[in-house]
């Protein structure tokens, strides 16, 4: 068997390009883009400790499908809100967003 | 008919009338004075039907009539309320409605009424020419007060006798000021406002002390011996109840009361006496009687010689037996008697002197009244109870007929300046003269009337009361009687003078000489009084001068006592000095002022008398003097001690000063602030925070990326050390 680090490497790995994604990008569908490659990441992280430590558990898969469906419907309402904020301002470059600006 | 239920009725009529003017009939002169005399002719009808069926009744006075209904539980006992007639209601009842109905139907004429509304009256002021503006108010008013004596009148408790004595206190508050906006230039001479709150003031005096009476009365009714004696009565103030009850009014002649010396029969005695020292205008509260004379002339004589004066006198005699409590005939008087006693006999006298000097028509029959009500408190005081009755009824009629009379002379000069436009005051006799042949209804009636008062013998009712008081007290008390001889004798001489100044000699102004007689409505009053001012004397004339006339008033009024009291034996000495008192100060006053009547412009023959005259006339400055005690105090008070005083000074005062330290405070705070937190930038504590404020906004960009850049270092950061520690690297 592939040792378990290795999938922890690579759910990491994931993680953080995603969170590079989420802090670098301009493009708020790019920022969302980012959220769900960290939540993949996330969940790769889950089937591997579940597959690895307590495979007959069907509890395991179970919480890698909620945590997709939460992701899914997380990313749905995400668009929802920078649609409105589009139909708003004309814009979807985060940075332009500041109006908690001091 | 049942007689008490008549009696039930007889304070009604008037107050409907009252009623009915006030909300009805107000705009209409006609009618509002056709309610109110056929109101006062219902209640007279009622009395005298009243009257005529207790006269014939056997062993009236031990039995009465009278009905009562339960008006205020209290624990124990019941409070009733209502009607009473006995001898002393019944004569009061004979006189009381038939002054008030001559009163009512002389005021018709007397306001003018037929004629039309001058248009340079005044609301408020009184009429020139034309009837008086306020017509259907003086007949409500007049009702009103009618109410309030019948009320007293036939009232079986003291405290709805109480009630009636405050209604006409109302009213003659309302009647005096009547022409509330009358002023006068000279400031001395009190006007119609001033003398209305006089009269209502001093007055007032005698009632809260007299109310102070009827409590502790009341309160005696219900101690515990007192219930024993009274029974059912107790916790009541019935007059048959609580002064015919022998054993009460010993228990309360033997009771020590809070002052010593006084038991409490006399000490409650007194101060129901108190009561009539101000509503009779005994000394020291006559203040208000004469100048009560600014009302309009009926109401003089309504309050003067009908009702309010007669409800003091009637007051006295009706609690007689309380005020002679432990009292026996020949033995020593009681405190209360002996008060009145004195009082009355000062008054008498002291009253007299004044009137002797009076230029004012009316105010010579001011103190007259006084005078006359002097004589029968004195004599209550020394126990001729029924003289005091016989002479206020006598009184009533002779005193309504002069006052009367003498409104009938005031409105004949006033004709007469009108005509002759002439500006003077109509009321001073030192204007007039000659009136005999321009004015003979008047004249003869008024004689009649003044006759009677100065107790003119056999003839005239004034002779027979009067020297029926002057007999029981030679009998009983010689110091009253030589007072009372004197006061007879001076009132006999101002009554001529009045006389000679009004209406014998030649007119000394032209407004007296354009004078002419007044309207039937004001004649025929006169006459009816004067036939009663003549023949109303002849139920009284003692026993042994039975062929001159009758001796039924004495029977029939001391069976109102429990005592019967002894009349004195007759001798001829007190007739001699009553009739030499009469024609004596008669012919005086003849020769003085009769004989070689004055001129125009002539001055008082008794100005002679130098500064007693000045004395007299100034009322032995009694006025100045409770200005000086009462009035100026009470201004004092007033304007100085507790507005300057109290409320400026103390209480804005202390306001103020609460205000200035919270003031003070906050300035503190102000100051503190400023120089601590917020003035100085450099070294205050509002700028390092601003600009620490200033200088840390930064970090608020609004941007996400940047809030979650920084929360990512920071999990970094802790994740870091977090992680160190557990491979031991850290601690």
């Amino acid at each position: 068997m592939i040792p378990l680090s290795w999938y922890l490497t690579l759910a990491a790995a994931l993680f953080c390009i995603g969170l590079y994604g989420v802090l670098a990008r301009r493009n708020a569908v790019a920022i969302l883009m980012g959220v769900e490659l960290m939540l993949n990441a996330v969940i790769i992280n889950l089937v591997a400790f579940w597959r690895y430590n307590q495979p007959t558990v069907i509890g395991g898969q179970v919480f890698a499908i909620i945590v997709f469906a939460v992701a899914a419907a997380e990313a749905a309402v995400g668009l929802a809100l920078i649609i409105s904020i589009y139909r708003r301002r004309s814009s979807v470059v985060a940075e332009d967003m500041n109006l908690m600006k001091w | 008919m049942q007689l008490d239920l008549l009696l039930w009725l007889i304070p009604v009529p008037p107050v409907a009338a009252f009623f009915i003017i006030w909300l009805f009939t107000n705009r209409s002169r006609g009618l509002s004075h056709a309610v109110a005399i056929v109101s006062i002719l219902i209640s007279w009808a009622l009395s005298l039907i009243v009257f005529f069926n207790v006269i014939g009744l056997k062993d009236f006075g031990k039995t009465v009539i009278g009905s009562s209904v339960p008006w205020l539980p209290t624990g124990e006992s019941v409070f009733r309320m209502g009607v009473l007639a006995d001898p002393l209601t019944a004569v009061m009842l004979f006189f009381v409605p038939l002054c008030c109905t001559m009163i009512f139907v002389y005021s018709v004429g007397y306001q003018n009424y037929g004629k039309p509304r001058d248009p340079h009256d005044k609301v408020g002021e009184p009429p020139h020419n034309g009837v008086e503006p306020m017509y259907s108010r003086f007949f409500a008013f007049l009702s009103l007060f009618a109410f309030g004596m019948l009320t007293l009148v036939v009232a079986d408790n003291l405290l709805l006798m109480f009630v009636g004595w405050e209604i006409m206190g109302l009213c003659s508050y309302l009647l005096i000021g009547f022409w509330y906006a009358r002023n006068y230039d000279d400031p001395k001479k009190i006007t119609p406002r001033g003398a209305a709150v006089k009269a209502f003031i001093t007055t007032r005096v005698g009632d809260v002390v007299m109310l102070l009476g009827i409590a502790y009365l009341y309160f005696m009714t219900t101690t515990e011996e007192a219930r024993h004696i009274l029974g059912k009565a107790a916790g009541t103030l019935s007059f048959r109840d609580i002064l015919y009850n022998a054993k009460f009014l010993e228990y309360l002649a033997e009771q020590p009361s809070v002052i010593v010396g006084l038991s409490v029969a006399a000490l409650i005695g007194i101060f129901l006496f108190i009561g009539t020292v101000g509503k009779s205008a005994q000394f020291p509260l006559h203040v208000w009687l004469p100048d009560a004379m600014e009302g309009p002339t009926p109401v003089s004589a309504m309050i003067h010689a009908a009702a309010m004066v007669s409800a003091g006198v009637y007051a006295v005699i009706r609690m007689y037996p309380l005020m002679s409590a432990g009292w026996h005939e020949g033995g020593p008087l009681t405190p209360p008697m002996l008060a009145m006693g004195a009082i009355g006999a000062f008054t008498a006298l002291f009253a007299s002197t004044i009137a002797v000097t009076q230029r004012d028509v009316k105010k010579v029959l001011a103190y007259s009244t006084i005078s006359q009500l002097g004589f029968m408190v004195a004599a209550l005081g020394i126990g001729a109870y029924v003289a005091a009755a016989f002479h206020l009824m006598t009184h009533a009629f002779f005193k309504a007929l002069l006052f009367l009379g003498s409104g009938s002379v005031i409105h004949g000069v006033e004709h007469g300046a009108h005509h002759s436009n002439e500006h003077l005051d109509p009321q001073d006799m030192f204007n007039m003269g000659g009136l005999r042949k321009k004015m003979p209804i008047t004249f003869w009636t008024f004689l009649i009337g003044g006759f009677a008062l100065a107790g003119f013998p056999f003839i005239t009712a004034g002779f027979w009361s009067k020297d029926e008081i002057l007999a029981d007290a030679f009998a009983n008390n010689q110091i009253v009687f030589y007072v009372l001889v004197i006061s007879a004798t001076l009132t006999a001489f101002y009554t001529m003078r009045q006389i000679a100044l009004t209406f014998f000699g030649e007119p000394r102004t032209h407004s007296a000489e354009h004078a002419s007689e007044n309207v039937w409505t004001m004649t025929y009053p006169l006459i009816f009084l004067a036939i009663f001012a003549l023949f109303s004397g002849f139920v009284g004339v003692p026993k042994e001068l039975a062929e001159l006339g009758f001796n039924n008033f004495g029977k029939f009024v001391s069976a109102t006592l429990v005592e019967k009291l002894n009349t004195p034996e007759f001798t001829i000495v007190p007739m001699i000095f009553s009739i030499v008192a009469a024609l004596g100060g008669l012919t005086l006053g003849w020769l003085v002022y009769g004989m070689k009547p004055l001129k125009a412009g002539q001055k008082d023959p008794l100005t002679v008398l130098g500064p007693i005259y000045t004395l007299l006339e100034n009322k032995y400055y009694f006025d100045e003097l409770y200005e000086f005690i009462f009035g100026r105090p009470a201004r004092w008070i007033a304007s100085v001690l507790v507005y300057q005083i109290m409320d400026r000074t103390i209480i804005d005062g202390a306001l103020t000063l609460i205000a200035r330290f919270a003031y003070f405070v906050g300035h503190v705070f102000k100051v503190t602030e400023k120089y601590t937190i917020n003035d100085p930038p450099d070294w205050g504590l509002a700028a390092p925070i601003q600009w620490m404020g200033r200088t840390f906004r930064v970090i608020q960009t609004g941007r996400v990326q940047n809030y979650l850049l920084v929360a990512m270092l920071v999990v970094l950061a802790f994740g870091g050390v977090y992680y160190l520690r557990f491979i031991g690297l850290l601690r």
